[in-house]
């Protein structure tokens, strides 16, 4: 007796709602019972440990709607997750897997901080400095995406752990920079860079509590609908994507194609990290990144590689980041609480998803499958 | 003769919609014997031998082996029965010795005196039947032909009595061919049958003991090779029509557009599957390129369209010269392409209509709410042209493909068989078209595997066989006979023929 | 023995302390993508072992019991991981990364009570005769059980895997799935199986952290030695000796640096930490050629992208 997954040949009208929609019951569910466990480990009564684990699921989730202060706190996690995020779709899109967003967001942000404090910082005028820092997130991010996109063009090499590898070169490097050359000698002797000069800096709005960088996301996601539907790039990306082999039967260079996606994948990722510098954090520092590079992976699987999904999935990823932190604060509830829902969710959607394709039979022995 | 025969496959028939691909084939095999089976391309060949390997079942008919039915056949089961096909692709592991490979699978404990015993054993098989490999060599090291003696030691392995070998020499040097024929005439000395598939006279002629030949899904008939000669096996293969068609009108003889000179192209195993061919097309003209699949048709129009490298020799287009390997130079040049893998190759299942309508175009189409007029004019039936073009049936998606290479106006259209696998309607309309590019000028190479299109349509034919170009003949079906011969591999007058 | 001498013993011992995680990981890592799977979930895999199996020795004071836990939590997440890329045949890029991520979320999360506590350890176990062995007694006889099982495990694996049946038919499955296949191997079968089995001894390796070679519980025990597995299995060729030596030098380097910063001389921390990966992509250039896959039996699903249809 095999238990035999059989291909559905349609889905049942309301499956594109319903699918999800029981996926993320299903890890809503799987995360109220974790979350309840860890209150138990902390000795509480079973009661208490319910009650406390649904109340903050449900604050995490509603920050980004419960307040000012959550909504731009969203926002603004969000930014960085968004860039990536969108960068990653232009290489998934054309199979070019780049994994290698945490490091080339350092990059940018090594860029960014190397234009700010050491190349130009004499430059006053914010609406040169920014743009500038901008571009020098941009080159930071497509340099370290050069090396992977080379040796998948000329080597044929596999660009995963490539790309994976270099997020560690990019963190030593950091850390040798932050803790030597760049080590700012007024740091009271922790590892940091010295502060960006005002002109670096994105200018704020609503009383300080939202970065102007906010709209590079919203810019670029628009920029890449119009970009993937009307340019010539766009065509060629997704013919790529969809038959290499018709591709080059198009005369498109497929290796080309990918490369190319590569680097324009970096040089977003570099940009985010460029905006935490410029918006966020105004310096330089070791961990910087809350793992923003591996979290936009999912995001960018999550929303399918569409810009405007990307946009939607990061707000809401970077709500639960937001809530996370005042929960850590007000609640005594970890920081892995959100990776570990993240996870979840990626993994009851896309079983979820994967689970309504099939249909469960039990294969009788000496059943042969009927050929031709 | 008394004896009994090892199978027998009596009134084999399988219908798939819209063609009877076997039709009431009878035919017995004896131990001891190399049967040849001998056909056309679509004659039913292929499609026998996976039913009697199990992979498909016959819509009526039984299958005997020594006499006993063996039930419903499954490739396993067929294995088990001692029924054992090598087919072109090999299935073997590169970083593992032959040894290791033919043990591959085997239910009891691996050591090493069981592997010491079948080393032996692979040596005396290969001496003892010419097929020489070395037992502890790691696969990705040997040759093809020395992989294929690997495949062949796999089933002798497993006890196979009856072994079919499907077009073997396709991919053997004229050496190794001679090598392995010698090995089949051991082998059924032993006692095993052998069903040997293969297009090329010669070596029918030189290994089978007796021939059946096949047309249009039914045994025309099963000769004794003492009976055989190359004349009467080529006229039973091609048939009998001494109905001349009116000749269609000579071309307006113009300059050449397309020119070929010492064309060597390689195919992917690394041997010269192109050798030395020449060949002209001329304004106006629709040369076809007759010959049975696998003779070095892919890599021909790979190479002219520069999806494959040339080793060398040179092609032009107008006089200019196109460059090995440079697809946009000839896109530029207007040289279209509708190759035989539709699916594969020249669409993109998941984008619309539309998009693969302008798929060589830079940009992509406009969304203006004009329908693209293409299809009106090509009759594409479909219910939005936003429709992905994986949903479209067969012939849809040909016209599509057909849309999409003459709308740009070419100059030079190669169509690998273009209407194979298609409903009368949509055959007579690229049929059509392809008649009205000739007389716009258009220089045309038609490949196809189907005589009576290229009867149809060509104004010359020109037979492919082994990579080169053994003759041409007119259009007419009185030449049928001569045409066989040359795709079979009989050396013809080579040249043009009024 | 002279000053190089101790330097280079006591360098070569720490370095194969050091390098137990990774080479449990390593270890595990491949059976699981021998088979074809690719798994990129080790951090994930091996911040479960360390809780597992640190919990379970809190708890019970028995260290057998807490590596059987340790293992059991590793074939969980190996468990979806299979289903996902097996049974489901999703990327198993993402797959891979989502363990990570669950793996150290989960972590994180229950692992807070532990913080900062301790737990039965394993002690470093002098081999009684061959301990006493002047120079190879101190590199190898000197260490742990866990250690020993590590080392132990090598030869066995490499017995396994190119000496048994078993073994064979794993590396045909990772490296032609469609000869297997018509050889009458269950493909999936063996995909499913050893992902699982090898995520149950990649989470040995963070068990050894947490309960041999750190005193306490706390967060992100690993390190990213997870990812230098992953480095390490490529590096290694996916064959068990290899591995073993890699390990070593992988985790030699961190011991080489603080050994040679005692010595007085000059070496860059950061450039000894990236070293490990820098080396993995100059491996990966210089075995890219479809020659040298071939010759090095590479599982075929993998160091090729998955655009590739294939059909498992």
């Amino acid at each position: 007796m095999k238990l035999q997954l059989e291909k559905r040949l349609r889905l049942p009208r309301f499956a594109w709602f319903t699918v999800p929609l029981y996926s993320l019951a299903f890890a809503f569910g799987v995360m109220f019972f974790v979350l309840a466990f860890f209150y138990l480990g902390q000795e509480q009564a079973a009661g208490t440990a319910f009650s406390r684990s649904g109340f903050a699921l449900v604050s995490l989730l509603s920050t980004p709607f419960s307040s000012w202060f959550g909504f731009f706190g969203s926002l603004t996690h969000m930014v960085p997750l968004a860039l990536v995020a969108l960068g990653l779709s232009v290489a998934y899109r054309v199979k070019a897997w780049n994994i290698g967003g945490e490091g080339q967001m350092y990059l940018g942000a090594m860029a960014a901080t190397w234009g700010a404090l050491f190349l130009f910082p004499g430059v006053s005028r914010p609406w040169v400095m920014l743009p500038l820092l901008c571009a020098m997130g941009l080159a930071g991010g497509a340099f370290w995406a050069l090396l992977p996109a080379l040796m998948k063009a000329f080597l044929r090499t596999d660009e995963i752990v490539v790309t994976l590898m270099l997020n560690y070169v990019a963190l030593f490097w950091a850390d040798f920079l932050v803790n030597g050359p760049w080590k700012n000698p007024a740091g009271f002797g922790f590892p940091g860079t010295a502060s960006f000069g005002v002109s670096a800096r994105f200018p704020t709005v609503f009383g300080a509590q939202l970065h102007t960088g906010f709209f590079l996301p919203l810019l670029v996601a628009v920029l890449l609908l119009l970009l993937q539907q009307k340019s010539a790039w766009g065509f060629r990306s997704r013919i790529v994507g969809d038959n290499p082999l018709a591709a080059r039967y198009a005369g498109i260079s497929v290796r080309r194609t990918g490369a190319m996606a590569l680097l324009a994948s970096g040089a977003l990722s570099g940009l985010a990290g460029a905006v935490q510098m410029m918006g966020v954090q105004h310096s330089f520092q070791q961990g910087f990144s809350s793992g923003y590079g591996y979290t936009a992976i999912i995001v960018a699987w999550l929303a399918r590689l569409n810009p405007l999904g990307i946009l939607l999935v990061s707000f809401l990823f970077g709500g639960m980041q937001m809530g996370n932190s005042s929960l850590q604060m007000f609640h005594g509830v970890p920081s892995a609480l959100t990776p570990t829902l993240q996870a979840l969710l990626l993994f009851s959607l896309l079983g979820g998803e994967s689970l309504s394709r099939f249909r469960i039979r039990w294969k009788k022995p000496g059943e042969v499958a009927d050929h031709g | 003769m008394a004896r009994k025969p090892l199978l027998e496959m009596e009134n084999i028939s399988r219908v798939f919609p819209g063609i009877r691909a076997n039709d009431g084939i009878c035919l017995q095999l004896f131990s001891g014997e190399v049967l040849a089976l001998l056909g056309e391309n679509g004659a039913g060949k292929t499609t026998l031998m996976n039913i009697l390997f199990g992979m498909y079942q016959p819509s009526s008919g039984s299958i005997r082996l020594r006499g006993k039915s063996p039930g419903r056949l499954s490739p396993t089961k067929a294995l088990q029965m001692g029924i054992g096909m090598v087919q072109q692709h090999f299935s073997l592991v590169p970083s593992f010795s032959v040894a290791e490979n033919i043990t591959l699978g085997w239910k009891t404990r691996s050591n090493r005196e069981m592997l010491r015993g079948v080393e032996r054993k692979i040596q005396q098989l290969g001496a003892h039947f010419g097929l020489p490999v070395d037992p502890r060599a790691k696969v990705w090291t040997l040759s093809v032909g020395e992989k294929q003696r690997v495949e062949i030691l796999k089933l002798l392995f497993t006890g196979a009595q009856i072994l079919v070998l499907d077009e073997p020499t396709a991919v053997l040097t004229p050496g190794e061919s001679q090598q392995l024929l010698a090995a089949i005439r051991k082998m059924v000395r032993q006692g095993s049958g052998v069903i040997f598939i293969s297009h090329k006279l010669e070596e029918v002629l030189s290994i089978s003991d007796r021939i059946v030949v096949l047309r249009h899904g039914k045994v025309v008939g099963t000769v004794d090779r003492s009976e055989a000669d190359e004349t009467t096996l080529v006229k039973m293969m091609m048939g009998h029509e001494p109905e001349p068609l009116a000749l269609l009108p000579s071309p307006p003889r113009g300059l050449p557009r397309l020119e070929v000179k010492g064309l060597q192209v390689k195919n992917d195993r690394g041997h010269l599957a192109i050798r030395n061919l020449s060949l002209e097309v001329q304004r106006g003209e629709i040369l076809g390129l007759a010959g049975v699949s696998g003779n070095g048709q892919r890599e021909l129009a790979q190479a002219l369209y520069g999806l494959r490298r040339v080793v060398s020799g040179s092609i032009s287009l107008d006089g200019i010269s196109l460059e090995s390997g440079n697809v946009h130079q000839r896109i530029l040049h207007r040289f279209s392409y509708i190759p035989a893998d539709r699916k594969g190759v020249a669409s993109c299942p998941n984008l619309s209509v539309r998009e693969n309508l302008s798929l060589k175009k830079r940009l992509p189409p406009v969304r203006n709410g004009k329908q693209n007029p293409l299809i009106r004019t090509f009759s594409i039936q479909v219910a939005s042209e936003k429709m992905p073009v994986r949903l479209l049936s067969g012939g849809n998606l040909q016209k599509v493909i057909v849309a999409r290479e003459l709308s740009a106006k070419p100059t030079f259209i190669l169509a690998d068989n273009p209407t194979w696998g298609l409903d009368i309607q949509t055959t007579g309309l690229v049929s059509r078209i392809l008649r009205e590019e000739a007389k716009r000028g258009t220089a045309i190479l038609l490949i196809s595997s189907d005589l009576e299109e290229l009867f149809r349509l060509s104004d010359r034919i020109a037979v492919l066989f082994e990579g080169s170009i053994m003759g041409y003949a007119p259009p007419d079906r009185t030449y049928r006979e001569k045409i066989g011969r040359m795709m079979a591999g009989i050396q013809g007058e080579s040249g043009e023929d009024a | 023995m002279g000053e190089t001498g101790v330097f280079l013993v006591s360098v070569l011992g720490a370095a194969i302390q050091s390098g137990t995680p990774l080479l449990f990981a390593v270890l595990g890592t491949i059976l699981v993508e021998r088979s074809g799977v690719m798994n990129l979930g080790l951090e994930g895999l091996m911040l479960v072992g360390a809780l597992a199996g640190f919990a379970a020795a809190s708890v019970t004071s028995n260290l057998l019991l807490a590596i059987l836990f340790a293992m059991m939590a590793g074939a969980l997440l190996g468990l979806l991981h299979a289903l996902f890329c097996v049974v489901l045949r999703i990327n198993q890029v993402v797959s891979g990364l989502a363990i990570t991520l669950l793996g150290s979320g989960i972590t994180g999360l229950w692992g807070t009570r532990f913080a900062g506590t301790t737990a039965a350890r394993f002690v470093p176990v002098k081999l009684p005769l061959l301990g006493d062995i002047p120079v190879l007694g101190q590199i190898f006889f000197g260490h742990d059980v866990l250690v020993y099982v590590a080392l132990g495990l090598v030869p066995l694996l490499w017995f396994f895997l190119y000496r048994t049946r078993f073994g064979m038919n794993l590396r045909a499955v990772g490296e032609e799935p469609r000869a297997a296949d018509s050889r009458g191997i269950d493909v999936y079968r063996v995909r499913f199986l050893y992902t699982i089995g090898g995520s149950a001894i990649t989470a040995l390796g963070g068990a050894y952290l947490s309960l041999a070679a750190n005193s306490l519980w706390m967060d992100n025990l690993t390190a990213g030695r997870g990812w230098i597995a992953i480095a390490l299995a490529l590096f290694a060729g996916w064959d068990p000796v290899k591995a073993l030596l890699g390990a070593t030098l992988f985790g030699g380097i961190s011991a080489l640096g603080f050994h040679l910063q005692a010595f007085g001389v000059p070496v860059s921390p950061y450039l000894l930490k990236m070293l490990p990966y820098l080396l993995t992509i100059g491996v990966l250039a210089l075995t890219s050629s479809e020659r040298s896959r071939r010759k090095l039996g590479t599982p075929s699903s993998l160091g090729i992208p998955y655009s590739r249809e294939e059909r498992m």
